[in-house]
């Protein structure tokens, strides 16, 4: 996906999902917490990201109090907050992966009061200027679009939204309506990293969005291996792995073994993102 | 104050706002769930049947009205101000907490939900909680954090005979923000059949608004039986604030009376200037937490500072919004009290009058004793007794034990 002159000023997000549909298949969206285990380590975890096989990158900002995460991304808030993790730091890592990558989308995730202390038009200056393409904040729903989503905007940056099981045929219009970027489907009602919904159910409330926008949409929740990977990305325009990442970097022993344990993973579920529908087709 | 500003009862906006607090910040998932929280409460406001459901059993259950009893021996002991003190503590539980979830298990109810969770801080809403679920039937969670579990024995006791499972938090220091964050993920979690009875005038719209309407009992009988006992209206209300529904009960019925003065007294722990206290509008910044914009402690990057105090029901780095708006309006004074102060209001209330109040409420005690010997005789001053302070004698015994050998 090099830059060319036709590209130009056409989105990250929009040109990375354009050329994957060209290849006909998913994208592979990885998770991981700025800052942990630690910020050195951290920036040498998002920077090799790219040469596994991820193709949009979402990186979270520590929080001090998570409430829509599960035990293993609150136990990488803390680390990276115990780390000396902070807003300034999550900007100036995404600059420095920028500095080598220019195509790999990033987005930053997290919960709204780091970015209201910072100062939001602060904030989305700073962003635009590192290279962040989108934002996914947790805690601000549609009837708040003028606190961070409708800014961002004029900053050039995505506000992707969130739909989830709980999001009905009333809510759908009204979720979708400032959304940009991609759809982000959170596949089970609960926090990060804990339990599963079936392929099938999953499927529905896909197709069910696709009929509604014209926008990616992209499956997370509940996506650990490269088998359910292959398996929600031959229906969705994305797959999310997130809390099995987190969890390589808290099982090692030593800041490399994180990183290379997290790569390994994240080469595995690229490969099977890759083949998911060529499989498909032969069976 | 400069100029006399309009009450709230027209607050909060349809976004849920009182000026820029409050407000809805939550995930996704919940947004269906509390937009329809927001019309059932809205139709049961207007229902008859609701409301006459709500009066039997604020009456024969909670055993309300609570008395405005004349402290004499206070008055006396402080020399100035007449001293009134609202006997929330009477109440069936012991605290003021149960007004508002009788009033939150009837909506509970009417909305076909089978499973209550609550978080609580020193236990007393736990044990309101607790209480009403089983009155009605219905299980239930308490989320506690495990510090506030060791200083509140006695309340945990009382939830599982009550049969509720009282699950503790150890994320953060294992008090009430802890709790809250894991009541919310509960939520969730099972948002089919779970109500979540917050405990005070905080999280999304419609939760401050709602809390407020079943707390202002305190203040609608306070105003008359004033008017029985004195004839006129109060020249000042007291109360302590955690999240702001004491104080909020007692006040907001008072908030067009312009000679009303109103004192917020938010918990000082070792003093708002060591950094260790939960005043959250004296010592702290606006932010967002836990569905709605207010004052909070926290840092430079926005990272939430566990409080301070030696009062688990106040030990919560945040406050209601509508406390957030009416401290900017300037319409309610908010001062705050030191652990040493609360524990020496504590005392004398106990000796001078015979009654036991709980920790948060000494903190309220507390601004009596700083204000009441500069007033005038006939000035009358409402203090909310908020609370028993049973749950609070192994707190007591380990500071003052000493004292009693
Ligand atoms: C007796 C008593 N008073 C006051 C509070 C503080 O809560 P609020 O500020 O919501 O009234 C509590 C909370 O646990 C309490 O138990």
């Amino acid at each position: 996906m090099s830059q060319t002159n036709s590209t130009v000023g056409i989105p990250r997000i929009e040109r990375c999902f354009a050329a994957l549909k060209a290849q006909n298949r998913p994208a592979l969206v990885s998770y991981l917490t700025a800052g942990d285990p630690n910020p050195e380590a951290s920036q040498r975890l998002l920077d090799g990201l790219p040469d596994t096989g991820v193709d949009i990158i979402e990186l979270g900002m520590p929080f001090s109090d998570p409430m829509a995460d599960g035990p293993a991304i609150q136990k990488a808030a803390l680390r990276a907050l115990e780390a000396g993790q902070t807003q300034v730091k999550t900007l100036s890592m995404v600059k420095r992966f920028r500095e080598k990558n220019r195509d790999t989308p990033i987005v930053l995730m997290g919960y709204y009061n780091p970015i209201y202390r910072y100062g939001v038009e602060r904030f989305l200056a700073d962003a635009a200027e590192a290279g962040v393409d989108g934002l996914i904040v947790v805690d601000i729903p549609p009837e708040h679009d003028d606190e961070l989503c409708t800014p961002a905007a004029r900053h050039g940056i995505d506000f992707i939204r969130l739909a989830t099981p709980t999001t009905d045929a009333k809510r759908l219009p009204r979720v979708l309506e400032s959304a940009s970027g991609f759809i982000y489907y959170v596949s089970v009602a609960g926090v990060t990293g804990v339990g599963a919904a079936t392929p099938e159910t999953i499927k529905r409330a896909v197709d069910t969005l696709k009929r509604h926008t014209t926008l990616p949409v992209a499956v997370g929740f509940g996506i650990r291996t490269p088998e359910q990977a292959a398996t929600i990305g031959r229906f969705s325009d994305a797959v999310v792995v997130g809390s099995a990442l987190v969890d390589c970097i808290e099982r090692a022993r030593t800041a490399d073994e994180a990183v290379e344990s997290v790569h390994g993973l994240a080469r595995e579920l690229a490969q099977s993102v890759r083949r998911c529908r060529e499989e498909q087709a032969v069976s | 104050m400069n100029q006399f500003v309009t009450p709230s009862p027209l607050l909060p906006d349809a976004q849920g706002l009182f000026g820029s607090f409050g407000g809805r910040f939550v995930a996704e998932t919940l947004m269906p769930l509390i937009l329809s929280l927001q019309e059932e409460y809205d139709s049961a406001k207007q229902d008859p049947d609701f409301q006459r459901e709500l009066a039997y059993f604020q009456s024969d259950y909670v055993g309300r009205p609570s008395p405005l009893y004349f402290a004499e021996r206070l008055t006396e002991h402080f020399g100035g101000a007449k001293i009134y003190l609202k006997r929330e503590e009477l109440n069936h539980t012991g605290a003021h907490k149960i007004n508002n979830c009788i009033g939150q298990v009837l909506l509970a109810k009417r909305m076909g939900k089978k499973r209550i969770i609550a978080e609580t801080g020193a236990g007393m809403h736990g044990v309101a909680t607790a209480t009403v679920a089983a009155r009605f039937g219905l299980d239930c969670v308490v989320y506690m954090g495990s510090t506030d579990i060791e200083r509140q024995q006695p309340n945990v006791f009382r939830m599982k005979l009550l049969g509720a499972e009282v699950i503790p938090v150890t994320s953060g220091t294992g008090t009430l923000k802890d709790a809250m964050n894991e009541a919310l993920r509960d939520w969730v979690t099972n948002i089919d059949d779970t109500f979540y009875i917050i405990g005070t005038v905080a999280g999304p719209h419609p939760y401050p608004a709602m809390v407020r309407d079943f707390q202002a009992v305190i203040g609608h009988e306070t105003r008359r039986q004033m008017q029985e006992k004195e004839g006129r209206l109060p020249g000042s209300l007291i109360a302590c604030i955690g999240g702001g529904s004491n104080a909020m009960g007692l006040f907001h019925p008072f908030l067009s009376d312009e000679s009303v003065q109103m004192i917020g007294v938010e918990a000082g722990g070792k003093g708002v200037a060591t950094g260790q206290h939960a005043a959250s509008l004296n010592g702290g910044t606006p932010g967002v937490l836990h569905g709605n914009r207010t004052y909070l402690l926290q840092d430079e990057d926005g990272q939430i500072i566990d409080a301070h105090s030696i009062s688990a029901g106040l030990d919560y780095p945040g406050i209601g919004p509508e406390h957030a708006w009416l401290h900017e309006q300037g319409r309610v004074e908010y001062v705050s009290a030191t652990d040493d102060e609360a524990l020496e209001a504590f005392q004398i209330c106990c000796r001078e009058e015979g009654i036991i109040p709980a920790l948060e409420t000494a903190h309220a005690l507390a601004e009596v004793a700083k204000r009441a010997p500069t007033l005038p005789r006939d000035h009358l001053m409402v203090v909310n007794l908020s609370g028993r302070g049973d749950k609070d004698m192994m707190s007591v015994a380990h500071y003052l034990g000493d004292k009693f050998q």
